[in-house]
């Protein structure tokens, strides 16, 4: 029965392991090294700035971010000056005002990111039938989401392989479930000029745009993890204390 | 509710006793936590009762502060609970917490009834017991289906459209009383909000029925990993200190485990597809419930259409059955004390159902797995097999492990010497 009990344990922790990796059809994406793995991760602050500046200058031509404000930049490192700079740079749809009319003006840092299109039906007819998602959540909604991002952003191929006929307006992504996407192959080099003097190849805009999407679905990551620590440090301390307390009082029944 | 008769706290106050002598609690509390006579040889499977009481407790506050920040309206709810995870204080704790409770509470649970159900715990005298844990059990999956619908991401809807829509198996009225269950011909806004003013109330029935799966544990005192009643006052030792403290470091281990995932994975447990809006018109490749509803899935999905065979007569379309089979599964074991009546409560001392113990729980996992897979091929042959063990193992062969088994002799008590070194601990 020992043998038994062994074969259950294995299967429990088999199951877990095969439960877990749930295939949503898109292949599984190469594991890629990020700052903000592992319990004491975080983000490379250059590296976000440089991932919101692809994302504002190329993915959010098409791609809203509805959960974010611009006040959340701070965490990029961003000055209060420069933020009311970025928000200013849009024009946001406000009102009604007390003669009841709707009225345009400069985005103000407690502005929702501005999305690009005003609903999403106006989101496909722009762009062919598909719809953009919104990215605010992005890492979390994918299996594997960072590695998943980077492999999407880098796995564009100019001649699909052979047997593969791409339907009218779609593009080859070994990536992507399936392999063809809607989406036009948005990291060409040099496709952004980055303000820090960054070589902008594909891989380095693709890495950056995905450092900068991690945050944005996880702000709370950092402080979370350095929270984390604090408290398992905590329980494991307290847990000793209680394990040698209750050594002490089950003495006189041993 | 044991022998000894109720004595005042003595050692306290003049307001205690004024207060004890009206209504008397701290008698109460007296009697019920602190002399409370527990057999002195429970082993650490007796720690998750405790641990699911807290875990129910901890659920109930988090949620409490949750629904504080929560909008139950189809066009908002998803937005609310990013609201909660971005700008409410430490609202992303809070929310972590209650997410991975819910998979702590099931996991804490899963394992008190397997312990019950290898030291035998449900026998005679602990009928009712065992039955008001069945109904805990079987409120926690409607509190936590629901619970699951709230952040209405793309699984909150599809599973809220999959199992609600069981109830159309049900001849003649199915149709209608899905329509009454969503309040209207889809899932939709009525049926997010009666989902959230019910995964607000059953707690509280949770709350309830544990009180009285307390009150029935209370009157016969705690089963043992010997099985065999108390015979003498050394047999038993007074709750506090003694499991106070032995809870509290079971409390912490579990603790760890439990905010290892809060921390550093807070959404292992979680479909990434519940990140993505519901969306009414897009049917996600695979439509999953979470893992503790699993097995039940399986079950659920194993059950073929039931004719006559060698023709195409059908008596029940498998929905039906499946649905059937379901809610059999979850209330077959009530009446486990009748099928296993054998006289002898451990595990131990039977050395035939201690291995069939292994492979139920095997059988179970197993079913865990098929869950969440496709239905096709291999593993709806398995998942069909692993049903069947399922209803067998408690319908057949126990009653027939109990009729045949030859058990191995009982020790003349809990602290006879002689088996000392076969005890639990």
């Amino acid at each position: 029965m020992i043998k038994l009990k062994h074969i259950t344990l294995s299967l429990i922790l088999s199951a877990a392991l095969i439960g877990g990796a749930f295939a949503s059809g898109a292949p599984k994406p190469t594991a890629q090294k990020w700052s903000f793995d592992g319990i004491f991760g975080k983000f490379d602050r250059a590296a976000l700035q440089r991932g919101f500046q692809v994302y504002k200058e190329v993915c959010s031509s098409c791609h809203s971010m509805d959960y974010l404000s611009y006040r959340n930049l701070s965490a990029l490192g961003y000055s209060e000056k420069e933020i009311k700079a970025i928000a200013a740079t849009t024009e946001v749809i406000d009102g009604p005002n007390d003669e009841g009319e709707m009225y345009t003006r400069k985005g103000r840092p407690y502005d929702r990111f501005k999305a690009p299109f005003p609903n999403a039906n106006a989101a496909r007819a722009a762009n062919n039938g598909a719809f953009p998602p919104d990215l605010s959540v992005i890492t979390k909604a994918r299996l594997h989401g960072p590695d998943y991002l980077y492999a999407l952003m880098t796995s564009y191929k100019e001649t699909p392989p052979k047997g593969v006929k791409l339907a009218e307006g779609m593009f080859y992504n070994s990536a992507f479930g399936g392999g063809q996407i809607a989406m036009v192959p948005p990291l060409g080099e040099e496709a952004v000029e980055y303000t820090d003097g960054t070589k902008a190849t594909t891989k380095q805009m693709a890495k950056d745009v995905t450092v900068f999407m991690s945050w944005a679905a996880e702000p709370e990551m950092e402080e979370r993890k350095r929270l984390g620590i604090k408290v398992l440090l905590f329980l494991l301390v307290l847990t000793g204390l209680l394990y040698a307390l209750k050594r002490k009082i089950w003495a006189d029944l041993h | 509710m044991t022998s000894s008769s109720p004595r005042p706290p003595s050692s306290q106050g003049p307001i205690v006793r004024w207060i004890d002598e009206r209504l008397p609690i701290f008698t109460f509390m007296e009697h019920e936590l602190n002399d409370y006579p527990t057999p002195k040889n429970l082993n650490y499977w007796w720690n998750f009762g405790s641990l699911a009481g807290i875990v129910l407790v901890i659920m109930i506050a988090t949620g409490i502060f949750l629904a504080m920040n929560y909008t139950a309206h189809v066009d908002m709810a998803f937005g609310s609970v990013e609201r909660i995870m971005r700008d409410v204080n430490y609202g992303w704790l809070i929310r972590y917490v209650h997410m991975n409770g819910a998979s702590m509470f099931f996991l804490v649970v899963y394992i008190h009834m397997f312990r019950g159900l290898y030291y035998g715990s449900y026998k005679g005298p602990r009928e009712l017991l065992w039955w008001l844990g069945l109904i805990v059990l079987i409120l926690m999956m409607a509190t936590a289906f629901m619970g699951y619908v709230l952040p209405w991401g793309q699984m909150s809807f599809w599973g809220a459209t999959v199992i609600t829509n069981l109830f159309s198996a049900i001849p003649l009225v199915g149709d209608p009383i899905v329509t009454w269950l969503w309040g209207g011909f889809a899932v939709d806004n009525p049926t997010l909000q009666r989902f959230f003013s019910l995964h607000y109330l059953l707690p509280f029935v949770i709350v309830g029925v544990v009180v009285l799966h307390l009150v029935a544990l209370h009157t016969h005192g705690s089963n043992n990993p010997l099985g065999i009643d108390r015979k003498s006052e050394k047999d038993s030792i007074p709750f506090h200190p003694y499991y106070t403290i032995k809870d509290m470091f079971g409390l912490g281990v579990f603790l760890i485990f439990f905010m290892g995932f809060v921390f550093f994975a807070p959404n292992f447990f979680g479909e990434p597809d519940n990140y993505i809006p519901a969306n009414p018109l897009q049917t996600p490749a695979e439509i999953v419930p979470e893992w503790y509803l699993l097995p039940f899935y399986a079950i659920l999905r194993s059950v073929p259409d039931i004719a006559i065979p060698g023709t195409s007569i059908v008596f029940m379309e498998a929905k039906l059955a499946g649905v059937i089979a379901m809610f059999g599964a979850l209330l077959v074991p009530a009446a486990l004390p009748w099928l296993d009546f054998s006289k002898v409560r451990s595990a131990q001392f039977r050395p035939i159902y201690k291995q069939l113990f292994w492979i139920f729980l095997a059988d179970c996992i197993l079913l865990g797995w098929v869950g969440a897979q496709k239905p096709e091929g291999m593993t709806l042959f398995l998942g069909r097999a692993a049903t069947a063990y399922y209803f067998a193992h408690l319908l057949i062969l126990m009653p027939l492990v109990a009729k045949f088994e030859k058990t191995r002799p009982l020790p003349e008590s809990i602290s006879d010497p002689v088996l000392k070194n076969e005890g639990g601990e």
